[in-house]
């Protein structure tokens, strides 16, 4: 290669990194299609798409900035909380209890990411994990407002924008939850492409490095902390509204455990590995788990072992390599 | 007037071991200053206590004039101070050109921009581009830094702290690793940087000691010996002692 | 008087299994540098080795015990052979994740050969009942499990103080670089070290199983515990754990006696501070 070509090519690649390419629109086609394709499955899809934007949290943490975490279900049942809380105590209206869910999360993701980010490795492991833990035990404790292990109960939802009721069927939930996935996606695909995200994976890749060169490391992890916090929050009022009812569960080892192997299974660090991984995790397990909750168990910890082991890049990784290969063939 | 980097009485104690006692050092502007001492003298020690990584137990750091023994690394490069690694620290899955990129973003002060995207700040971009062309190793650019070999990683190691376009530049055994082959495209690259940049240069390979150094300091057991110009040092038999003996034929 | 002597007893013998448990995985943690949440999948099947041999095959609980600890350990050099050495140096996120992924298939595997149900653990005759001592009453195997604990713990630390394999340990803990190049092999220190460590785990899950009962969930359940146990204690201490089990174990048994409506909180709320006060444990280096 001559730097002729290197050039253009290697400032070819950065300048145009953002702008929005054919396949982009894909996720949305399928989306859009499946609501008429599939119109018994769409309790299902309003899952998958709360589930995507919860994955997509601990994709900006954990994929481009390289924080582990094992407690972002915190976040998520925060925003379940207040979204339930809001409505079973007489404000019903969805979209601003969003809104509201999202800023609690925010706050507790800004108050314990200030506290925790200073640490590094298994001890910020622990404190993400005693994080969650604390509040799901306070949950389970604080009975009288949380319904406690029967879970939260008397929610009523008023109508989205006054005027769509949440039907038997789904169709309103999920096209609400499409909605804001969409939204969730446009501000997550501008993040990862600003120069803040770029230095988060500068941050993931290299932190040392990036102190050398200048940069706040704290405080970048901090704000991205806090982003994710906001996203689960407003993914947790999505489960709250659409199912009207909050379960312990929401808070649970287990969901933030769930939220990583989709991640993986899809391709962490990589914008669309949540929207490859949730659906094909949650699709799969409603046609098999239900069968047969045991093999499900031990199937999906095999893949998990076999992924980590030989395919860290997920499936959009494995298509990654295919194209790389395809092209050398040629 | 006032050095571009100055230390006094700079301590640094782990435990009851002292790896940096009562370091007074002062860079010139434009210095072109080694400094040297056996292995575990403290060498890098001293430069994590200048950069932040470390704090010191006493003393004071100034830059430029400045008192910066209190300011977190990020403020103290934003002050024109920058460093490369003895061994290679880059984003090692990004590529060569977004690694310079990197460093020109945080200088330009747009790296924490959260809403226009990256690729639209051609400024930065084309001042990194540029930035490879005058190390000779533009034609990389568009490579994954963990691709490229061993040597010319330490080429984009010294664009990417270049690329904050500093007053200090803190240089970790710049050519350690590299095959001795190659290590004179290294020194032709530091005696072609600016002269306004003041260096200072850890380093193991005498040869190149006193090929690029007008300065030297001596530090040995975390405090300075001695320092001295290059033939002063060569004739001071404390270091031959200590250090020299067997690399220096008298 | 009677509450608290009560709480310091079963809190004991609480840390006691805690602690067998999890010096093990302070040793992963610390010496392979593996974030290792599987770990109790090795006590778990401690528990499930002496259960099935004590009610299926009428095998003597001694013999029974000692059986968990071998077979344990044995098998676990087999996993660490496969899996676990394939991430030494990994990040993170795969070390994690591998480990998930063993625990959901040793969750479904109890839950496939042994069903969904908690194993009985009978003790033997001569451990039931209560033993007085005179000014107090109490009960038999729980004692039992503080003195075979207490043993236990001596003949590890004696171990590792006087023998050329515990030195070995200590000195690849302090320095690995240093272990390797004075000749010391890793590779096959960190294979005995693991199966040494889920041994012990496995001492501790079958020791335990009146504590702990033996169930499928059992690796996922008390993970948090040992995981607290090892990151209270400092990664890679041997000692540490031991003085962070005895807090836990009776820390939690005294909060749940005393204020059972605030549950685990509490345990959650103090192993926050400790971890933000100290982020390398009680006895870690920094």
């Amino acid at each position: 290669m001559t730097s002729e070509t290197a050039a253009p090519l290697a400032v070819e690649a950065l300048v145009r990194g953002h702008r929005l390419r054919l396949v982009e629109i894909a996720p949305w086609l399928i989306g859009g299609l499946a609501y008429f394709l599939f119109p018994d499955y769409l309790a299902l899809g309003a899952q998958i798409l709360i589930g995507i934007i919860f994955s997509l949290s601990l994709d900006l943490i954990l994929g481009y900035a390289g924080i582990v975490t094992l407690g972002q279900a915190a976040f998520f049942g925060a925003g379940a909380y207040t979204a339930g809380l809001l409505a079973a105590h007489g404000w019903g209206e969805p979209l601003s209890a969003l809104v509201a869910a999202g800023a609690v999360a925010a706050i507790l993701g800004l108050i314990s990411g200030a506290i925790i980010l200073r640490t590094r490795g298994l001890t910020l492991l622990m404190l993400t994990l005693m994080i969650s833990f604390m509040l799901q035990e306070a949950a389970n404790k604080a009975g009288s407002i949380t319904g406690g292990a029967d879970g939260l109960q008397g929610m009523a939802v008023w109508p989205v924008l006054g005027v769509f009721h949440f039907d038997l069927y789904g169709r309103t939930a999920y096209l609400y939850c499409l909605a804001v996935l969409f939204l969730a996606w446009l501000a997550a695909r501008r993040i990862v492409h600003s120069p803040f995200g770029r230095s988060l994976t500068g941050i993931r890749e290299n932190e040392a490095r990036m102190h050398a060169i200048g940069s706040p490391v704290f405080g970048r992890r901090l704000v991205i902390y806090t982003i994710a916090a906001a996203f689960a929050g407003v993914a947790g009022a999505l489960l709250a509204q659409t199912t009207q009812f909050v379960a312990l569960e929401v808070l649970s080892f287990e969901r933030s455990g769930a939220g990583l192997i989709m991640l993986i299974i899809g391709g962490v660090g990589r914008l669309y590995g949540p929207f490859i991984g949730v659906p094909l995790y949650m699709i799969a397990q409603d046609r098999f788990a239900q069968a047969d909750p045991v093999y499900w168990d031990f199937w999906i910890g095999l893949l998990l072992i076999l992924v980590v082991v030989f395919a860290r890049g997920g499936v959009l990784g494995l298509a990654d390599q295919l194209r790389r290969r395809l092209r050398r063939t040629r | 007037m006032s050095a571009a980097l100055e230390t006094t009485g700079l301590c640094k104690n782990f435990g009851a071991l002292a790896v940096a006692s009562a370091i007074d050092f002062r860079l010139e502007r434009g210095a072109r200053h080694a400094l040297i001492g056996p292995n575990g003298a403290g060498k890098t020690t001293f430069i994590n206590l200048v950069t932040g990584a470390l704090r010191p137990s006493a003393g004071r750091i100034l830059l430029d004039g400045g008192d910066v023994t209190a300011l977190p690394q990020a403020q103290r490069v934003k002050r024109g101070l920058a460093r490369t690694f003895q061994i290679n620290t880059l984003f090692r899955g990004l590529s060569v050109l977004e690694n310079v990129c990197m460093a020109i973003s945080e200088r330009l002060g747009v790296a924490g921009d959260i809403h226009r995207p990256a690729g639209s700040r051609r400024e930065v971009i084309d001042q990194a581009y540029a930035a490879l062309e005058r190390l000779g190793i533009a034609d990389d650019a568009p490579r994954l830094v963990r691709e490229l070999p061993y040597g010319r990683q330490r080429l984009v190691e010294l664009a990417v702290a270049l690329g904050l376009e500093p007053k200090v530049l803190l240089l970790d055994e710049p050519a350690a690793g590299v095959p001795s082959t190659e290590s004179g495209i290294i020194v032709e690259v530091i005696e072609s940087l600016p002269q306004d940049i003041a260096l200072l240069i850890i380093e193991h390979d005498m040869d190149l000691v006193f090929r690029l150094a007008r300065r030297i300091t001596v530090l040995v057991q975390g405090a300075i010996l001695v320092e001295g110009t290059p033939q002063e040092i060569a004739a001071d038999p404390r270091v031959r002692e200590v250090y020299l003996g067997e690399h220096v034929s008298p | 008087m009677s509450a608290a002597l009560s709480i310091a007893f079963h809190g004991v013998a609480y840390a006691m299994v805690l602690y067998l448990i999890s010096v093990g995985l302070s040793v992963t943690m610390g010496l392979m540098g593996f974030v290792n949440l599987a770990h109790g999948v090795f006590a778990a099947a401690g528990g499930y080795v002496m259960t099935r041999l004590m009610n299926g095959h009428g095998v003597p609980f001694p013999l029974a015990v000692a059986a968990a600890f071998v077979v344990v350990g044995a098998a676990s050099m087999v996993v660490e052979r496969l899996l676990y050495r394939r991430l030494y140096g990994a990040d993170e996120l795969s070390q994690v994740l591998m480990s998930v992924g063993l625990i959901f298939m040793s969750v479904a595997g109890a839950k496939f050969l042994w069903g969904p149900l908690a194993q009985p653990m009978t003790p033997p005759d001569y451990l039931s009942g209560q033993i007085d001592l005179g000014f107090r009453a109490f009960p038999a195997y729980r004692s039992f499990l503080i003195v075979a604990g207490a043993v236990l713990v001596t003949l590890l630390w004696l171990g590792l103080e006087r023998t050329r394999f515990g030195a070995r340990i200590r000195a690849a803990v302090d320095n690995r670089r240093m272990a390797q190049s004075i000749g010391i092999n890793t590779t096959l220190l960190f294979t005995w070290t693991f199966a040494l460590g889920s041994g012990l785990a496995a001492l501790g899950g079958a020791l335990g199983a009146e504590i702990l009962a033996i169930d499928p969930g059992y690796a996922l359940e008390h993970l948090i515990y040992f995981l607290i146990v090892v990151a209270v204690g400092g990664l890679g201490s041997i000692r540490g754990p031991f003085f962070a089990a005895l807090l836990v174990g009776v820390t939690d048994t005294g909060f749940k006696y005393l204020l059972p409506e605030f549950g685990a909180f509490f345990i959650y709320a103090l192993t926050l501070g400790l971890l933000l006060w100290r982020p390398q444990g009680l006895f870690g280096r920094a």
